[in-house]
């Protein structure tokens, strides 16, 4: 039995290994200079050298740049709380055969590939010249997100017995403060999983973005390709981009990691 | 439920909930999406406007100009190897990490935060980091250990980039599964386990006969969406090999892409895309009949 479980923790730091070594080496490489990387990647840097994450700080524009993804995402799934849960009540709420019909066609929409839509897609909003724009964007990212999301809380409002809304019905309230005041806060837990998944899909996304800002208000994930495109000769400035990217949504996951853990696993048994 | 009489009520409620998300998603998504149905069709150059419709119907040209481009049915192939691969390792491992996390393992917590890391960051990011692993760190370590494997750059080589693209989509995908498993096990009435000790099942036994069929939705999902996910890879295979060299690791998704904006045949593109979402439904229709039946039958 001893046996078995110091077996077992083996085999998980081994694999643990595997899934962060290569975290460390980025992280190693950002502190050299071009020379001393190409002589050896797996040696340690010889100090502590911050001017690599200067150097790509500046030529990734990377203030304005994170700010941009920033207001996107922050907006983005602020709508995608809004408006999805809304429809979701309205669709669990308002059976009939229209509301069923849309049901379906919101979760059939979810196995298209951003492929097949893409080219009508870009050449429509250019001509009615909406890209390059972040307000766009925004709304582009309320459009390809509202199904999951509506799925997710659909699934959650249907175990809401509705004797709650028919007590507060009788009370006098509006569909919309029964809603709001009553349904929204018991949704707690599920808004939390869904901000998470939206706040992961949407600060990392690139092939939305890429077609949509291509001169301006362009975002992280944006500049990092790139700069890291003109800068692989250069690989510690590369690399020191590279964590520059990486960080703000580690550190956003060391605050917030249990619900994280705990939403994405409650979001996807539903 | 709700019965509203009046048309007018009905209006409103509909208004009120469901109109702006309705109309972003019919805009955003459907519109988009029966449009390019509709360009597939037609010998639409892809510089015209839409609306203009100075172009013709011609018929089912694109897809047999599709279908009879020898790189696109290279491509299907590599995409089907790619995903059964991926979908069939990132289980196993999702699925026995997670039993190895929810036993009495020290520092559990740290081994299921460490295991989730890669999907936190972007595809693209992630590919980068790795371009520079199976290259330039790969190398080195060749040169310091002489083993043959790591002697070149694993980017140069077909059949080691393809390789290179399923262990870096199974170590980005595995650790979100791993949440789904561990949900699942979770999730198992401690009853249930405890009984079948007491009538002395085994820990494999234990694990073969209750756990997986109690857990098989878990299965389900999980499959589903590395199904998903892995037909759709885009962003990780730009950035980690570009589909080279010679084009032996380009996923369906990025021939599209190519095919519509470096190549600018968006005809052929565009009836491409409509094959690969066929595809995918087929799929995953099937996978989800399959999966429900075996449910229906744990139960």
């Amino acid at each position: 039995m001893k046996l078995k479980r110091v077996g077992g923790l083996i085999a998980a730091v081994v694999l643990a290994l595997f899934y962060l070594f290569p975290f460390a080496v980025v992280l190693m490489n950002s502190f050299k200079g071009r020379i001393e990387v190409l002589r050896d990647p797996l040696a340690l840097p010889t100090n502590l050298d911050f001017s690599n994450y200067a150097d790509a700080f500046t030529r990734m524009n990377y203030g304005t740049t994170f700010f941009n993804s920033l207001i996107v995402t922050v907006l983005s799934i602020m709508l995608l709380t809004i408006f999805p849960s809304m429809l979701a009540y309205y669709l669990a709420r308002f059976e009939n055969l229209a509301t069923k019909v849309i049901f379906i066609l919101l979760v059939v929409s979810m196995i298209v590939p951003f492929q097949a839509l893409m080219i009508p897609f870009a050449s429509i909003y250019g001509r009615l010249d909406l890209l390059n724009n972040r307000w766009s964007l925004i709304f582009f990212y309320l459009g390809f997100g509202v199904s999951l999301s509506t799925f997710l809380y659909h699934g959650f409002i249907r175990t809401i017995p509705i004797a709650l809304d028919e007590s507060a019905a009788i009370e006098g309230a509006t569909k919309f403060q029964i809603f709001w005041r009553i349904i929204f806060p018991i949704l707690r837990p599920t808004t939390a999983t869904i901000v998470i998944l939206n706040a992961l899909w949407i600060w990392n996304d690139y092939l939305l973005p890429s077609l949509v800002l291509f001169i301006n208000d362009r975002t992280l994930p944006l500049s990092t390709y790139s700069f890291y495109g003109q800068y692989t000769s250069d690989y510690g400035v590369a690399m020191a981009g590279l964590i520059l990217s990486i960080t703000p949504v580690i550190v956003f996951y060391l605050f917030m990691q249990r619900n994280i853990l705990k939403g994405i696993a409650e979001g996807a048994v539903k | 439920m709700y019965i509203e009489k009046t048309f007018a009520q009905k209006f409103r409620s509909f208004l009120t909930f469901a109109a702006i998300p309705l109309f972003a998603f019919s805009v955003v998504l459907v519109i988009p999406f029966l449009v390019g149905v509709f360009l597939s069709f037609t010998d639409w150059n892809g510089i015209q406007a839409i609306d203009s419709f100075d172009y013709n119907v011609i018929g089912l040209s694109n897809f047999t100009a599709a279908l009879s481009d020898p790189t696109y049915i290279n491509t299907l192939v590599l995409t089907f190897a790619y995903v059964t691969l991926v979908v069939v390792i990132t289980n196993v491992i999702a699925f026995l990490v997670a039993v190895l996390v929810t036993s009495n393992l020290p520092a559990r917590n740290f081994f299921r935060a460490a295991f989730f890391i890669p999907n936190l960051i972007g595809g693209v990011i992630l590919g980068f980091i790795w371009q520079f692993i199976f290259s330039t760190f790969i190398t080195r370590l060749g040169d310091l250990t002489g083993i043959p494997l790591f002697q070149y750059s694993w980017l140069v080589e077909t059949d080691k980039a393809f390789i290179a693209l399923v262990i870096v989509g199974v170590w980005q995908l595995s650790g979100y599964m791993m949440l789904i498993y561990i949900a699942g096990l979770v999730g198992i009435p401690q009853e249930v386990i405890e009984a079948s000790t007491i009538d002395g099942a085994t820990t494999s036994q234990q694990l073969l006969h209750i756990k997986i069929p109690l857990m098989i939705q878990a299965f389900t999902i999980s499959i589903f969406l590395t199904l998903r996910n892995s037909f759709m890879v885009f962003d990780v295979n730009l950035s980690l090999t570009r589909g080279g060299p010679f084009r032996s690791t380009e996923m369906a998704t990025l021939h599209i892409y190519n095919e519509a904006f470096i190549s600018q045949h968006f005809g052929t593109a565009q009836a491409q895309a409509i094959i690969l979402f066929v595809i995918v439904a087929v799929v995953a229709t099937t996978q989800v009949i399959i999966s429900k039946r075996l449910e229906g039958r744990a139960l």
